[in-house]
């Protein structure tokens, strides 16, 4: 391997590093608040490139749909809920958010789909599209039974990760889909050669993260989600309310999954179930980062891609074998330092 | 007709089963190997994750090595396929043991997403390994054969893959049902009351996972050699998700449910594929979306799969006595009446020499001192009362003497022996046993069982035995001790009731007799008499009365001062961690410091 060669992998693997950072974020996010293990954070990725791909086209993307239909379930939970609590004056609300707000975005997205609007404005309405599914699984999903153990979380995210992939080859079909690039252009400086796309994917990552650090530090909700992750039932006593946490966070989620999407999508062919490779992915570089802090998940992250990005050069056909593997000397590093070497007993 | 309905329905049903293939349509016969596939599988991940609580989604690693073992074997050495259930067994073993070291010791999420992990890489490697026909896979398997019969097709595999089924379903029954049967059923809740009987949890775990990851090998050699044919695609991520979610399905703590949910996931797959694209109008493996769908909404809904489900509607008249959960071999008549022979005991302390020394032990939680300096010695034939206000580090002191806790200075002695740096079931194997604060009891299985698991250092025979059903002897005499214990207790009515079910009193009683049962030398009560009736705590009182004459050594932790007053020898009263006051009731009633720590200031 020559200098050239290191460089222009280095690049690709801070490139794919950066998009597992930001899902290892999502992931450890709704760790923490929810205890949920997201397995199906990928897809909204998946969900996200699709979507700008087929608005590319020229073609309403299906999730769209997806969301409307999600949308009215919800509205007919909620409706059932304020009924049984005597609380018919939420009525008209429950109807504006979700029935009124999807239908909106349904007819945003029919009017825009066919005028081939610039790259801003349909990353733009793919966010607007797949944020709101984060809330909405968490409602259908989640919130019925939020205080279940870890593992059954655990077991109906798998649950719902097949249900979201097999929606998604219903909604776009088997074939995969690579969007435009939003920009062509090389920069050469001396022996390197970057696209801007990897600029852009570098860049618009680090802009999340800050956002995100941003929003934890200064906000109010960010100061409430925070406080949620670290206590449960104190930060419930200071009235903050389990729901609205978890929404946040699955919001927050399907967020950063819609702009990593936007951003692979133009570098790799997405397919409907390319997601839980990526959102595994973060998972191992959350977990080397040791599954506790934002930074060091970061970090886990961008070495996972930097791993991934060499070992497809040194051993094309092991790359999936040797990220996957390298979790286990981890673990294993872990379960020597774990103070607890005995699991603790699980409610029951 | 219930004397003659159990076996001459098991025979009935064996008959049933074995006229299937010659009954059934070719096709409906292949449906129904397949379902025996999965229901290995299946029933593995009941054992580990249902009853131990262990969740992986990494079982078709194990199917996969194990029929790829066998499939390059065959092929490319033409060996036997039995030397290839024996080399595939014995690579599933090493792996096994291999990632559960690695693995088994982290918490529960850890460890699933382990599964995950490794069994994409597994997958991976099936695909990319020389050798191994890449994606496209080894095909060509010789049928499985014995002398000159080759079960080679779906009728006779049928007999081969439900024979195996079978087996390990009565197996995976009778291990349940058993010594190892009973510490597995507590790995899940109750892992540190377990460690205090002298389970060795991690060791168990292990157990527990190899024997899923055999029954998942065993499957991935029929599988082989049923379809003469390996490629990865069958042990791909979702064939792993498959696999828990047909445990989740059936109901993950009955072996039973194995069947069911591997019958239900293969049936409705089978059927789904063919429904859906004609619905959709596009091929694909949209049946994924109803399978999530189901799985979200059951377990939103029940926790235990159908199978608990369906039993509410089955007429109760059919369902056969739960012989798993209750132990058949308690004897019929009182224990005091049996001809069961007894457990030999542990050699008696000599009266009056001290069981327990504790000298300087200290404790620290953070910021917070919890025991201090704290020196008591208890001698045989004594009961020692430890009395203090809430929080004053009582059963601080019980976690340190017992091992659940280590102390950070100090040392404990028992007989003499140091026991300080020993954890829980060391402690417990020295003659140490004790109840909880707050009631550490499997609540789904029954009171005799969770008695029977205090005797756990008293019987020798492990899981293997427990399989073949080589531990019936033992088996009664550990369940005759638990029976003799529960009597002494005054729980002899409650033996087969479910101990969950148990009033708060009665579930303390449970635990005193669950102690009894390891036939300790120093007995540790943590509040004894809470929630006990005024009868009730008579008798108990009687009780350690006797037991004290017999020689034992009884702590206690007690808040109730007339039973406490009435039966120690003595009293040791802590507050703030430290030792106030020591002596005869009477002398530490009048004690200033004892008056002001409960009394708060001057009197």
């Amino acid at each position: 391997m020559n200098a050239d060669i290191a460089l222009w992998l280095t690049q690709d693997g801070i490139t794919s590093g950066a998009i597992y950072a930001l899902l290892a974020l999502a992931l450890l996010l709704v760790f923490a608040v929810t205890r949920v293990i997201f397995v199906p954070q990928g897809e909204f990725l998946a969900y996200a490139a699709l979507s700008l791909g087929w608005l590319q086209q020229g073609k309403v993307p299906g999730t769209v749909w997806l969301v409307l239909a999600a949308a009215l379930l919800v509205a007919l939970l909620e409706a059932r809920e304020a009924l049984r609590r005597k609380e018919a004056r939420r009525l008209p609300r429950i109807a504006l958010l979700y029935v009124g707000a999807p239908l909106a975005l349904v007819a945003a997205t029919t009017w825009a789909a066919p005028r081939s609007l610039g790259f801003a404005a349909q990353a733009a309405l793919v966010v607007a599209i797949v944020v709101p599914l984060g809330p909405l699984v968490y409602r259908i999903v989640y919130r019925p039974i939020a205080h279940a153990s870890v593992l059954v979380l655990f077991i109906i995210s798998m649950a719902v990760h097949y249900a979201l992939v097999g929606i998604g080859l219903l909604l776009f079909g088997a074939e995969g889909l690579r969007t435009n690039a939003i920009a062509d252009t090389k920069f050469d400086w001396g022996v390197l050669s970057v696209s801007a796309q990897s600029l852009w994917v570098i860049g618009a990552s680090v802009a999340c993260m800050l956002g995100l650090w941003l929003f934890f530090e200064r906000s109010l909700a960010g100061k409430a989600l925070r406080a949620a992750a670290i206590n449960r039932v104190g930060s419930l006593l200071v009235g903050i309310p389990i729901e609205f946490s978890g929404r946040l966070a699955f919001a927050l989620a399907a967020g950063i999954g819609a702009v990593s999407g936007v951003l692979i999508s133009p570098i790799t062919t997405i397919y409907y179930d390319t997601g839980l490779m990526f959102g595994l992915k973060g998972f191992v570089g959350a977990i080397l980062g040791g599954m506790g802090s934002y930074p060091l998940a970061a970090l886990g992250a961008l070495l996972l891609g930097l791993l991934e990005s060499f070992s497809s050069f040194w051993a094309s056909s092991y790359k999936e074998t040797i990220v996957f593997t390298v979790i286990i000397p981890v673990l294993l590093w872990r379960s020597l330092v774990s103070r607890h070497p005995v699991a603790e007993d699980e409610e029951e | 007709m219930r004397g003659m309905s159990a076996s001459a329905m098991r025979a009935l049903g064996a008959a049933a089963l074995a006229a299937l293939p010659l009954l059934l349509p070719e096709f409906a016969v292949t449906m129904l190997d397949y379902v025996g596939l999965a229901t290995l599988v299946a029933l593995g991940l009941v054992v580990l994750t249902g009853v131990a609580g262990i969740v992986s989604f990494g079982q078709q690693a194990f199917v996969g090595l194990a029929a790829y073992t066998t499939a390059m074997l065959t092929t490319t050495l033409a060996a036997s396929p039995w030397l290839g259930l024996v080399a595939g067994l014995a690579l599933t073993l090493v792996a096994a043991l291999l990632l559960g070291a690695v693995t088994l010791r982290l918490s529960g999420h850890y460890l699933s997403i382990a599964t995950i992990a490794w069994g994409i890489a597994i997958y991976f490697l099936f695909g990319t390994l020389p050798g191994l026909g890449a994606y496209s896979g080894l095909d060509n398997l010789p049928p499985v054969r014995v002398g000159g019969f080759a079960f080679d097709d779906a009728r006779k595999s049928f007999y081969l893959i439900w024979g195996a089924a079978l087996l390990a379903l009565l197996a995976a029954r009778n291990l349940l049902d058993s010594r190892s049967g009973r510490a597995i059923r507590a790995l899940r809740f109750r892992a540190g009351m377990a460690e205090s009987c002298g389970v060795d949890t991690a060791a168990l775990r292990l157990q527990v996972f190899v024997f899923a990851a055999l029954l998942g090998g065993v499957s991935g050699w029929l599988h082989a050699h049923f379809l003469r044919f390996v490629s990865p695609y069958a042990f791909g991520v979702n064939a792993g998700i498959d696999y828990l979610f047909m445990a989740v399905i059936g109901g993950a703590t009955q072996v039973w449910g194995a069947v069911v949910g591997a019958g239900v996931v293969t049936l409705l797959r089978d059927w789904l594929r063919d429904w859906l694209p004609r619905l959709i109008g596009q091929s694909g493996n949209f049946e994924i979306i109803v399978f999530g769908a189901l799985m979200i909404v059951l377990l939103q809904r029940t926790r235990d799969g159908l199978v608990p489900a369906l039993m509410r509607w089955w007429p109760k008249a059919w369902v056969l006595p739960r012989a798993a959960t209750t132990g058949r071999g308690s004897p019929a008549s009182p224990a005091s009446q049996s001809t069961v022979p007894t457990l030999p005991r542990r050699a008696p302390a000599t009266p009056r020499t001290p069981v327990l020394q504790a000298s300087g032990l200290h404790k620290r939680f953070g910021g917070l001192v919890a025991v201090a300096d704290m020196s008591l010695e208890l001698a045989a034939g004594e009961i020692l009362g430890l009395i203090g206000p809430n929080g004053a580090g009582k059963s601080t002191l019980f976690n340190l003497v017992s091992g659940v806790h280590a102390a950070d200075q100090g040392e404990v002695r028992l007989c003499g022996t140091r026991v300080e740096h020993l954890r829980a079931r060391a402690v417990a194997r020295q003659g140490l046993a004790r109840t909880f604060q707050h009631v550490h009891l499997v609540s789904s299985m029954s009171v005799l069982e969770n008695v029977a698991l205090g005797a756990h250092l008293r019987g020798q025979k492990g899981p293997l035995a427990a399989m073949l059903r080589r531990d019936r002897a033992e088996e009664a005499v550990l369940l005759a001790e638990a029976r003799r214990q529960l009597e002494r207790v005054g729980l002899a009515d409650h033996l087969h009731e479910a101990a969950g079910n148990l009033a708060l009193g009665q579930q303390r009683l449970l635990e005193i007799a669950r102690a009894l049962c390891a036939d300790p030398l120093l007995l540790l009560l943590d509040e004894p008499a809470a929630g006990l009736r005024w009868g009730e705590k008579q008798a108990l009182a009687e009780l350690l009365r006797e037991l004290r004459g017999q020689g034992l050594a009884i702590l206690l932790v007690e808040h109730d001062m007339e039973f406490v007053m009435g039966l120690v020898d003595r009293l040791v009263v802590m507050e703030f961690g430290r030792k106030i006051a020591e002596g005869p009731p009477a002398e530490v009633q009048q004690h200033p410091a004892v008056l002001e720590a409960y009394l708060g200031g001057e009197v």
